[in-house]
């Protein structure tokens, strides 16, 4: 594997890091508030991204998962006083062990059987976060959720809270990219490859699956704690099975597999919308007429696509293959 | 016990619904590998183009049921696939099945934008009257549905296993390679599980939306159920798919009257996690080898 084109991944991050740490001056509340969206939404992606571009599972739960890590944090910081940084850990702790849980049984079976768990589980969630009203607030959600404070500064106004989420946004995706390129990251490759030779090869296939699976669930959970603050208000119909699928399409539009996909996909699902605000409800349709473009004429995505286009000016095959297609 | 009746009635109707919408579901997946996401939007559609052809067009029921099937077997048994899953089944399962939940998207809010986003009242065949019946009170439109959906499965199963055309369909499906040696037009036939797939869909929404009424949003509940009772049936059997279908439209019946109406939706989906981890290959199934 080409490393120089992993430390091109790593420079993009924290240069991506730079500009959108300055991008939202002057842009106002509104603009900084879809800035930060777009970012919490690529960390959801980008879990969901290790699941499935990485690992080749289809998890449909991403959605119910960062529900769990919205209202874990939301819960901790308004009901029991507990700061945000330890209800962010906690959150995605949580997510994890959940994670554990479900995919244990799932996975023993078949890996495409744990599309059918998390799409159950999914409405599971939402089922207990509408009816457990004691708890949830049901309908009616949970509100004044508290933006952290960092040495003593408060994140209340848009832009300091938007440049508090870009500095956890380049943390997880810097851990992502050590982990991707760590022995365990290349065990995860391996599987997507060929499961059976990787076996052959003493991957312990399940250990892994389930680890990766529970990684990409904690990232969800780490994207519910930044999203409860920055919205400040939470109810479960962000986080139906709707929009898990929504968050698989984002990983497959932005080029699954790839380190910077979630981040591409993340754009064309959350800031695309701002753009084409003038085809009104059409938008939903739009994005899923594109995936499905993309998926016919490219299944690796936006990347993938650009990929190819470099590829072919510069007359030469790249140094690294790109995600090779699955084959079931 | 008449009250237990009345549920259990109740629960075989929606559950022979579910039956058909997940006869199609695993007829679709044994001939294509397609998982199909947008099976509960396939159900919901029909009912919709109906209610247009009817509201836009001021075409009688009779005629608008005609057109709205043939355009929706067209639309969604011919196109889809030779739009969506011929192009797409080469890159392998994953993408395929990606495609269907951005399909499902699309058929969704299509269906609010160009339609309605409002439940939407559809005619009934029968009347919408209870009789009484051994001391049971059984409504019309559920014995109805049970006789319709019992007549298509039971014509489908005649036609897979009686007829030349059918047990090309089923070799194509159980071993496509041979099959293309044997003369067997696999194309073809694979296509027809297309078409059988949306005509069964399209009955299904015929029997389901006077009672669910017409919305964008059906899709969601019953293609959920789809999946279950295909599961719990055993992914690679039609007569299974059936089992499924009523045992999840009878639980779910049952869990809504005895358990917590909040939580009914819960029963089915804690049945499916106790059937994956004790019996995978669901109670009808068989056990599908691995190959490498």
């Amino acid at each position: 594997m080409n490393t120089s084109r992993f430390d091109a991944v790593f420079a993009t991050l924290v240069l991506g890091a730079v500009i959108l740490w300055f991008a939202p001056v002057g842009m106002g509340r509104y603009g900084t508030y879809v800035l930060s969206l777009w970012l919490v939404t690529a960390v959801a992606v980008m879990g969901l991204n290790l699941t499935l571009g990485v690992a080749g599972l289809k998890s449909l739960a991403q959605a119910a998962f960062m529900g769990i890590g919205a209202y874990a944090t939301a819960l901790l910081t308004t009901k029991a006083g507990i700061g945000w940084f330890p209800a962010f850990a906690i959150s995605g702790a949580l997510c994890f062990a959940v994670g554990l849980l479900l995919g244990f049984p799932a996975l023993r079976v078949k890996a495409h059987y744990l599309a059918f768990v998390t799409l159950a589980f999914s409405t599971l969630v939402w089922l207990v976060l509408r009816n457990e009203q004691w708890l949830t607030g049901g309908v009616f959600g949970l509100s004044n959720i508290p933006r952290p404070v960092i040495f003593g500064i408060k994140t209340d106004n848009a832009l300091p809270f938007h440049r508090f989420v870009v500095v956890v946004t380049l943390l997880l995706a810097l851990v992502l990219w050590w982990l991707v390129r760590s022995p365990w990251g290349r065990a995860f490759l391996a599987l997507r490859e060929n499961p059976v030779r990787a076996a052959s090869l003493g991957v312990n296939i399940r250990a892994y699956t389930l680890l990766a699976f529970a990684i990409g669930s904690a990232y969800a959970g780490f994207a519910g704690a930044l999203y409860a603050p920055l919205v400040e208000f939470i109810d479960p119909s962000p986080f139906q099975l709707s929009a898990s699928f929504f968050l698989l399409l984002m990983v497959v539009a932005g080029g699954s597999g790839y380190q910077l996909g979630p981040f591409v996909g993340a754009l064309l699902g959350v800031v695309l919308p701002e753009w084409l605000r003038f085809t009104g409800g059409l938008y939903l349709i739009i994005f899923a007429a594109i995936v499905i473009g993309l998926l016919i004429a490219c299944p690796q995505g936006v990347l993938g696509l650009l990929e190819r286009g470099w590829a072919a000016v510069r007359r030469r095959p790249m140094g690294s293959n790109p995600p090779v297609k699955e084959t079931a | 016990m008449a009250e237990f009746l009345a549920y259990l009635i109740a629960g075989l109707a929606t559950g022979a619904i579910y039956a058909l919408a997940a006869i199609g579901f695993t007829l679709v997946w044994q001939t294509s590998q397609t998982i199909n996401f947008a099976q509960g939007e396939f159900v919901m559609l029909p009912a919709i183009l109906i209610l247009a052809a009817v509201k836009l067009a001021g075409l009688p029921v009779w005629a608008a049921a005609i057109l709205g099937i043939a355009a929706f077997i067209a639309l969604f048994g011919w196109g889809f696939k030779l739009v969506i899953v011929d192009p797409m089944i080469r890159h392998g399962v994953l993408p395929l099945a990606i495609a269907t939940m951005a399909l499902s998207i699309i058929m969704k809010e299509g269906a609010k934008d160009g339609f309605s986003a409002e439940a939407q009242r559809f005619p009934s065949l029968v009347p919408q009257e209870t009789v009484s019946f051994l001391g049971i009170s059984i409504s019309l439109q559920h014995i109805a549905i049970i006789i319709v959906a019992c007549l298509a499965i039971g014509a489908l199963q005649w036609f897979v296993t009686r007829t030349k055309t059918g047990r090309q369909m089923q070799a194509s499906a159980q071993n496509p390679n041979v099959a293309l040696i044997l003369g067997i037009p696999v194309a073809q036939m694979v296509m027809l599980t297309f078409l059988i797939n949306a005509a069964l869909a399209a009955l299904a929404s015929i029997l389901i939306s006077p009672i669910y009424l017409a919305k964008f949003s059906n899709g969601e509940v019953i293609g959920l159920f789809a999946f279950i009772a295909a599961i719990v049936g055993g992914f690679n059997q039609v007569r299974g798919a059936l089992a499924g279908g009523l045992i999840v439209g009878v639980i779910d019946s049952l869990a809504a009257a005895y358990i917590s109406t909040s939580y009914r939706l819960a029963v089915p989906l804690v049945l499916l996690v106790v059937i994956i981890l004790i019996k995978p290959e669901g109670l009808f199934g068989r056990k599908e080898e691995r190959g490498v």
